[in-house]
């Protein structure tokens, strides 16, 4: 039985990291899923967060103001991410993995070096969550709870937002550009202000990745965009409804970033190297990714060929 | 209302791909105008509407709108005074949102788009009535996914997306063309009925020389980038399609293409 106590034990663990993903994935399904671009900003923003946030802690500021000031960073960070893309023309991937080089630098300076360390006998009074998570403790719930007040907050600020005439200007931005400046849209201004919001909220998760990691390190988003990604595409698979609202879809993107992480955690139990886990993170996106490409080329002419569009 | 003076446009200057497609075009239309636009392919039909909208900027000349100078105006400004319905049906709307909300965006057109609650319960109302003058069964599916619908439904409700701001300008750029016989009569006979509704400037290019005397008040013929032909009033009822194809080959016009030669 000791090993299955042992694997319950990292469930608290693999919820507040999945729950913290969630909301950096939230942020990405804006870009990715709204805006249809992908932003590869985010392995810098969520540092950006996270060290801007571990900053200001260790310079005795309100958790809550740090906070705000990471999600405030990341929405500059996209910001200059927005206008390399529409100012000067660069095509958004390149405009993203420019920014992201960019923050790399800028989060060494916020850093100091490459890591602040938020050490759990000093920090424990300031910061939201905890860096704790054995299931004996406490404090993992209350973190857990949190998170969740995290999470919906943030779902029903967005699904107001979208629901509005400036966050339906966004949504059709990403879904027919022709039309939307047939409409009157400004179109660069919608894709800046989306790629702005989309970094905000990565970085607000990072800020509370810093406390739940009790640091923050200049190396801690690598890959960010694929778990993100990951999450999204779980999320999607899962939530089979087609017609579900935006707030429903938001909340299945959380719940893909915790079976994401459930996964991780189980693999990592199970015992494979973990050298090997960011390989495999961007095999399981690779493939979703690749699924309905594969599925259009080679199961397409089962079907009856589509007629025109008109009918 | 419209005044295009001395359009100049040339595509990939100065390469092996250049296309002179205006070397000074010049167009006037009065205040409630309904004009038909044919021509062969490649004489500046959607060009010309392309650069009336925005999409393009000439080279040289200028574009007036009901008295404002809107040649350096950026495409998203002008469409508060310009209706566009394009010919692909995919083109005018946005597929994956809801019905009630393509029409959403249409009815915030012109107007700065703040923080208000897009779709309230009375908007949804008034698109109902709006929807349900289409007499295509469509006033039910306010919330079904616009990619859903049929290319004449479509069409259809773009058609009542661009005349729901009363713009001075409705430019429609072969928007039946993609359409089957019988959809694209229906989609016609709605357009005459929302142009004379709101008493709308309109441009409606056409492949069919029938559908271009049938419809509006004045035709033009273009080739080359250039007006070849321009019948109005009476002598535009009494026309005949063997008279225009005449008109066509007496203005040095190229070949007109087979679509519109088939339709005869």
């Amino acid at each position: 039985m000791t090993p299955l106590l042992n694997w319950l034990g990292t469930l608290p663990g693999a919820l507040t990291q999945g729950l913290i993903w969630g909301i950096a994935a939230i942020g990405i399904y804006i870009t990715f899923k709204v805006l249809d671009v992908a932003d590869l900003t985010v392995d810098g923003s969520i540092v950006t967060g996270a060290a801007v946030c571990a900053f200001l802690l260790s310079k005795d500021v309100n958790i809550w103001v740090a906070i705000l000031c990471a999600f405030i960073a990341g929405m500059l960070s996209g910001l200059v991410t927005g206008f390399l893309h529409t100012l000067l023309g660069i095509p958004v991937i390149l405009a993203g993995i420019l920014s992201q080089l960019m923050l790399w630098s800028a989060n060494l300076l916020i850093l100091g070096g490459s890591i602040i360390a938020l050490s759990r006998f000093k920090y424990a009074d300031k910061v939201l969550i905890t860096a704790e998570s054995s299931a004996q403790n406490i404090n993992v719930y209350i973190t857990i709870g949190i998170l969740l007040a995290f999470c919906v907050v943030i779902i029903a600020l967005l699904y107001w937002f979208f629901g509005t005439e400036l966050g339906m200007s966004l949504r059709s931005t990403g879904n027919n550009l022709e039309m939307s400046r047939a409409q009157g849209i400004n179109t660069d201004f919608t894709k800046v202000l989306g790629l702005a919001l989309s970094n905000g909220i990565v970085a607000l998760a990072g800020s509370l990745l810093a406390q739940q990691q009790g640091a923050a390190n200049i190396n801690m988003g690598r890959g960010a965009i694929v778990i993100g990604l990951a999450a999204v595409i779980v999320g999607e698979a899962l939530c089979a409804k087609a017609t579900a609202n935006f707030a429903v879809r938001l909340i299945f993107v959380v719940i893909g970033a915790i079976v994401y992480w459930l996964v991780y955690q189980t693999v990592i139990f199970l015992g494979l190297p973990s050298e090997l886990l960011k390989m495999l993170s961007a095999l399981v996106v690779a493939i979703f990714l690749g699924a309905p490409y594969l599925k259009k080329k080679y199961f397409a002419n089962n079907k009856k060929k589509g007629g025109a569009v008109n009918a | 209302m419209l005044k295009l003076s001395n359009i100049h446009k040339t595509f990939n200057a100065e390469t092996v791909n250049e296309k002179r497609v205006f070397t000074g075009l010049n167009l006037e239309l009065e205040d409630g105008d309904f004009v038909t636009i044919i021509g062969g392919n490649g004489a500046g039909k959607s060009t010309m509407l392309n650069v009336i909208a925005g999409a393009f900027k000439p080279d040289e000349g200028s574009i007036e709108i009901d008295g404002i100078d809107v040649t350096n105006m950026p495409e998203h400004k002008r469409a508060a005074y310009i209706g566009r319905v394009f010919q692909d049906p995919r083109m005018g709307t946005a597929s994956d949102l809801w019905v009630e909300e393509n029409m959403s965006i249409a009815d915030s057109r012109g107007h700065r788009r703040g923080l208000r609650w897009a779709i309230t319960s009375k908007d949804r109302e008034r698109y109902r009535e709006l929807l349900t003058q289409l007499d295509l069964g469509v006033e039910n599916r306010l919330t079904t996914k616009m990619g859903l619908l049929s290319g004449g439904q479509r069409q259809a409700i773009t058609l009542l997306m661009a005349a729901m701001k009363k713009p001075k300008l409705l430019l429609l750029d072969e928007h039946t063309a993609a359409l089957d016989p019988k959809t694209a009569a229906k989609v016609l006979e709605i357009t005459d009925k929302v142009i004379a509704e709101n008493k709308l400037t309109t441009l409606m290019v056409t492949h069919n020389m029938r559908d271009a005397i049938d419809h509006g008040n004045r035709l033009i013929m273009m080739s080359e980038g250039k007006v070849v032909v321009d019948v109005k009033g009476e002598d535009k009822k009494k026309l005949t399609v063997e008279q225009l194809v005449n008109m066509f080959s007496a203005a040095g016009g190229k070949e007109l293409s087979d679509k519109a030669m088939l339709s005869n």
